[in-house]
């Protein structure tokens, strides 16, 4: 299938300017360096903490913001360095909705003008008058189109997102990027919304890219996720994969860290991996992979070398000298392997890829239930002392297929 | 908790039946605790009618929407609502509150105040302007503690740097000058819990302690106040909208919607047999991490209340999908109260039990 939308090495800097000349100084990576594709019809969900780039990138993919490098075709158009002009056409396409139903809604405006707007400015006139259409639509999202000549502010916060979703849905646009559409709604408003953006993707067999900062709620609605890290992709996977078997460590942990609604489940630390300290600044993003300052599963290689995002399973990319792997007990060998191919060949830009025909191989057989028990159990000491308890608890399981001596060689790396 | 809370959460107007006699008992005790704002629209009841009992080393967990009361209530224990002050009423405030077999609200403020860091202590949702940008971080600390102890600066120094190091910062000596800006918002949620505790309080309520926050930070913050209640034994309310917080922290666990408590007990029973359909709907609502989900969300239909024209009836009467489920001649305009459902679990629901049980069972728990 043909990408609706395809997003080549993006970058976005932001220049840092000082003193009297206004000379640049350096930049925020925001964006460094993303590729994706967004294929019609799914529901591309973008995770990631603050700060990670990950709302830039909405920006830039409905080019708000123009992209310091790389290239985003849209249904096969380059529009990466597209003017106003020229992007015009395209704004049908491509529709935004945004996190801050205050912020995003002009109060002097009506409901009615602030719908009817998009059909004025691309000059379209539906079949039946504007109002028609407009009234139209806010029933389609929910709402009494008795209302088109309210002011936002009669409105509550989940009426509002829903105005918002309106006017991103006049033009019947083809890909709508979703900017933390639910996070500042309640919980229960948080489910009508979530509800609704899925009724009408199946409608109007829309495609969305779902930004939001809540594993849970990007796990409900996506199709394919993408978790960013100081702007960067650090695993691309299908739902499913993901969440069921994170490659990256970054992903596995911040899956851990969000609390689950389940009671029974309190105290049992061991799930939990805590990651020391807090993002690095992305003026000056870490050498290498830019989460082993972090990163429990850290060596020499990750501080120099950045792991390039490969498809290490079917549909799942990661970007890792070290990933982890559902099929706990075969990780050590594939890990070391990869250790020792690098520091041994360390020019090589291939050396990555090595661990792929040894990983391919791997008995599926300790199928998923058993063999996320059998990573808890190996977590559970982990989180006090990330660094070596990793190496331990494994160890043990690993110790018939892996020679001892090779895993005490890693330890001692770290 | 203990058991005379039986029939405790009941009573808007009549006298609470374990009476006011044995306060003592428990080390909080929330009796019909009302507070509410005259506003040029109308009386808003925020706090409408809340009991609730804390045991000290037990954590409590509040749960509602916005606009449900949980801050208020939170304020209002500690007692910063101003009442009658500059010749204005700002809050209008009735119940009691016990907290360590006193009673605060009847209390002379210059107590209440006295108490107030030493006693009971408050971490808020936003660090940067809960804490004062022009001193450093380290001297709002000693502060805190020299207003409770009468000490030198140095040795309030000292135990500053001990808190800090506690919470988790790292190079305290050095990060005590640091002032809030320069700190990260994970570090200044730590540094405003060092605050907390600096006098071991024995009563600390955490009001959204982590809504501004990251997962991953959120997860290091969790994981601190669980080791700091074990270490200082204190009793802990945790107010959040967040259920997998309270999930992870709490006890015992209450939900508030419209100023009132439409359902409390363990937290155990409330997730997993829960008997008040807004606890349903906030159950349904939640996206789950934890498992692969293809179903739709159950929303709660229609928007929370406004806190003036709270219905009469049930606040929740107008969004329950239940609301037409015969009740026994119960009339909508008739407040339900907080019955006895299981063990120290309460609900306020008129429809009768045996069918809430039947509707969880079969009609909402396997959706979920």
């Amino acid at each position: 299938m043909e990408p609706l939308l395809k997003v080549t090495g993006l970058q976005k800097h932001f220049p840092i300017r000082k003193g009297l000349l206004q000379r640049q100084t350096g930049a925020v990576k925001a964006v460094d360096g993303l590729d994706f594709e967004v294929y019609p019809g799914e529901t591309l969900g973008v995770v990631g903490e603050s700060g990670c780039g990950k709302s830039t990138m909405g920006r830039l993919i409905t080019r708000l913001l123009e992209p310091t490098g790389g290239k985003i075709e849209f249904q096969g158009t380059d529009i990466s360095h597209l003017g106003v002009s020229g992007m015009r056409p395209l704004r049908r396409d491509v529709q935004m909705i945004f996190q801050d139903p205050y912020g995003s809604l002009n109060p002097r405006h009506t409901v009615g003008s602030i719908v009817s707007a998009p059909f004025k400015l691309q000059g379209v006139e539906p079949e039946g008058g504007v109002k028609k259409e407009v009234q139209r639509l806010l029933g389609l999202v929910g709402l009494n189109p008795e209302h088109y000549n309210r002011y936002p502010h009669e409105f509550s916060g989940g009426q509002r997102q829903r105005i918002g979703i309106a006017r991103a849905l006049a033009l019947k646009p083809k890909l709508v990027v979703a900017d933390e559409p639910v996070s500042a709604l309640d919980v229960s408003i948080q489910a009508q919304v979530v509800n609704l953006l899925d009724d009408l993707q199946e409608e109007l067999g829309l495609t969305y890219v779902f930004i939001a900062h809540d594993l849970s709620v990007v796990r409900h609605v996506s199709d394919r996720i993408a978790v960013m890290y100081l702007g960067k992709i650090v695993e691309l996977a299908d739902r499913k994969s993901l969440y069921e078997s994170p490659m990256h460590p970054y992903t596995r942990a911040l899956m851990s860290a969000v609390p689950i609604p389940d009671p029974r489940r309190k105290g049992v630390k061991g799930e939990r991996i805590l990651l020391k300290g807090d993002v690095p600044s992305p003026i000056a993003p870490p050498s290498g992979c830019r989460f082993h300052t972090r990163c429990w599963k850290a060596t020499e290689v990750c501080k120099t070398q950045e792991p390039p995002l490969l498809e290490l399973r079917p549909g799942q990319r990661v970007a890792c000298h070290h990933p982890e792997d559902a099929e706990g007990v075969t990780i050590p060998s594939a890990r070391e392997s990869v250790e020792v191919t690098i520091t041994k060949s360390p020019e090589s830009p291939k050396a990555p890829e090595a661990p792929e025909p040894v990983e391919a191989p791997e008995p599926e057989a300790p199928a998923s239930a058993e063999a996320t028990e059998s990573t808890e159990q190996a977590d559970a000491p982990k989180s006090g002392e990330p660094a070596e308890a990793t190496e331990s608890p494994e160890a043990p399981e690993g110790a018939e297929s892996v020679s001892k001596p090779a895993a005490k060689d890693d330890a001692a790396g770290e | 908790m203990t058991d005379n809370l039986t029939k405790t959460g009941a009573a808007v107007g009549e006298p609470v039946e374990t009476g006011k006699s044995a306060p003592g008992d428990t080390f909080l005790d929330v009796r019909d605790l009302k507070i509410h704002f005259p506003t040029d629209d109308g009386l808003v009841k925020s706090v409408d009618g809340l009991s609730f009992q804390l045991e000290k080393g037990k954590t409590l967990g509040i749960v509602g929407e916005s606009g449900s009361g949980k801050s208020v209530t939170s304020l209002g224990i500690m007692g910063l609502h101003t009442v009658g002050q500059y010749g204005r009423q700002k809050a209008r405030i009735s119940g009691e509150i016990w907290l360590n077999g006193r009673e605060l609200l009847s209390a002379d403020p210059e107590e209440v105040r006295k108490m107030r860091g030493r006693e009971m202590a408050m971490i808020f949702q936003d660090p940067l302007s809960a804490m004062h940008p022009y001193y450093s971080v380290g001297n709002q600390i000693v502060e805190a503690y020299r207003i409770h102890n009468d000490v030198d600066k140095k040795t309030a120094k000292k135990r500053a740097v001990e808190l800090l190091d506690r919470v988790g910062i790292p190079e305290p000596a050095k990060r005590f000058d640091n002032y809030p800006h320069e700190f990260s918002g994970g570090m200044r949620q730590r540094a405003m819990i060092a605050m907390a505790l600096v006098n071991n309080p024995e009563l600390l309520i955490a009001d959204e302690p982590t809504t501004a926050l990251d997962v991953t930070v959120q997860a290091q913050i969790l994981d601190l106040m669980r080791d700091l209640q074990k270490e200082f034994g204190s009793a802990v309310v945790i107010i959040t909208h967040d259920l997998g917080v309270v999930a992870e922290l709490a006890d015992d666990i209450l939900v508030m919607y419209g100023g009132r408590c439409v359902e409390r007990g363990p937290a155990e029973s409330v997730f997993y047999e829960p008997q008040h359909p807004y606890t349903w709907g906030l159950l349904g609502s939640m996206p789950r991490i934890d498992r692969e989900q293809t179903e739709r969300l159950i929303p709660v239909k229609g928007n929370p209340p406004s806190l003036i024209n709270v219905p009469s009836g049930c606040a929740f009467n107008p969004r329950c999908p239940y609301a037409d489920v015969p009740k026994g001649g119960i009339t909508r305009t008739q407040r339900p109260e907080l019955t006895l459902v299981g063990e120290r679990h309460h609900s306020a629901c008129h429809m009768p039990q045996e069918e809430r049980t039947r509707i969880w069972t079969e009609e909402i728990a396997p959706k979920l």
